[in-house]
């Protein structure tokens, strides 16, 4: 995990006794290391606190929380439209640990419209229904493409959209954050709302994937 | 990580999507620590979902000036930037702080012997 960068450029050359103390952590990790006790210190952080919300988001919260909600909507038309009506209060029905606050719209793929979730600023995204956004999410090149050319983007993640299917391309923000209900996949009639929510994977809820029929 | 098709150019944000399946959340414990505390000081009230977002799209485009790749490699470097940033902007610790606070953690794992927990000394 550590790299043990041993950046010892401060002064006194300790490069022979590197055995014998504690190994330095990376740069940033020192920076952390000293936002943390101050703000300790301060009474702004409480490290109890923090610990557990890693381990929230570490093991706890994922995308399987935005698959029940797809499920959900699937099999309860009554909650579908509750989810598109006012997402944040039909994701709150389902009591998930997480962030409270965030705004959350759900947008519904047809076979005519096709939803596309990004955030062009920085990295805006709905954690409490998808987890901790993946590396490609953060990136210049989807940040950017995701507007400009959503077509060739979705071509780069192997969907390719008919011409007549409109995109709809969705830029979040600190105050609205989107998820997208992709299409439930022909053939799925006979299935649980828990195998459905089995099949609804993270790519397809920020919109750069379909669901497949198992 | 350091792909020279994704190093700094005019149309870094124009290069193809760099993705990895079952990539791990975290590369580093810091970078849990790092987002971790930005959430908790926007819960204590020092700064608001809106004053976070934008501080972490003024730091990426801070270090895209810079040559940062940009490619979701280094997000977490953007997020710490973006903390220490709004947390000398609201005054609640100055950047000679951080910095002597960086210096007394280099102190203390420099004296601290291999295997005993490092602490502030």
């Amino acid at each position: 995990m550590s790299q043990h960068k041993h950046t010892h450029a401060h002064g006194d050359d300790l490069a022979h006794h590197h055995d014998i103390h504690s190994e330095l952590p990376p740069d940033p990790a020192l920076r952390v290391k000293a936002l943390e006790s101050l703000l300790t210190e301060k009474g702004l952080v409480d490290p109890a606190t923090i610990d557990a919300w890693i381990e929230i988001y570490e093991s706890k919260i994922g995308p399987r929380n935005g698959a029940k909600v797809v499920a959900k909507a699937w099999v309860d038309p009554a909650y579908r439209r509750r989810l598109l009506s006012d997402g944040t209060k039909a994701i709150g029905e389902l009591d998930f640990l997480g962030r409270q606050g965030q705004h959350i719209v759900a947008v519904e793929n047809t076979p005519d419209i096709h939803n596309l979730v990004v955030c062009t600023l920085c990295s805006c995204y709905p954690l409490s229904v998808l987890g901790l956004p993946p590396a490609w999410y953060k990136s210049a090149p989807y940040r950017s493409r995701a507007v400009i050319d959503p077509r060739g983007v979705l071509k780069e993640f192997g969907l390719e959209l008919p011409e007549h299917v409109k995109i709809r391309v969705w830029d979040s923000t600190a105050e609205v954050r989107y998820l997208v209900v992709p299409e439930r996949p022909a053939g799925t009639e006979k299935l649980s709302e828990e195998q459905l929510a089995a099949l609804v994977t993270r790519d397809s809820m920020i919109g750069v994937a379909k669901v497949k029929a198992p | 990580m350091s792909n020279p098709a994704l190093m700094p150019c005019a149309d870094a944000a124009l290069q193809p999507i760099r993705r990895a399946e079952g990539e791990p959340l975290f590369a580093e414990p810091w970078e849990a620590q790092a987002l971790a505390l930005a959430i908790a000081l926007q819960q204590a009230g020092c700064f608001n979902a809106i004053e976070w977002a934008d501080a972490l799209g003024a730091a990426i485009k801070r270090a895209q000036a810079a040559g940062d790749p940009d490619d979701g490699s280094t997000y977490y470097h953007h997020v710490l930037a973006a903390l220490e940033h709004l947390v000398q902007e609201k005054k609640i610790a100055s950047a000679a702080l951080l910095a002597a606070r960086k210096e007394a953690w280099i102190d203390a794992y420099e004296h601290t012997p291999h295997g005993k927990p490092v602490e502030l000394r």
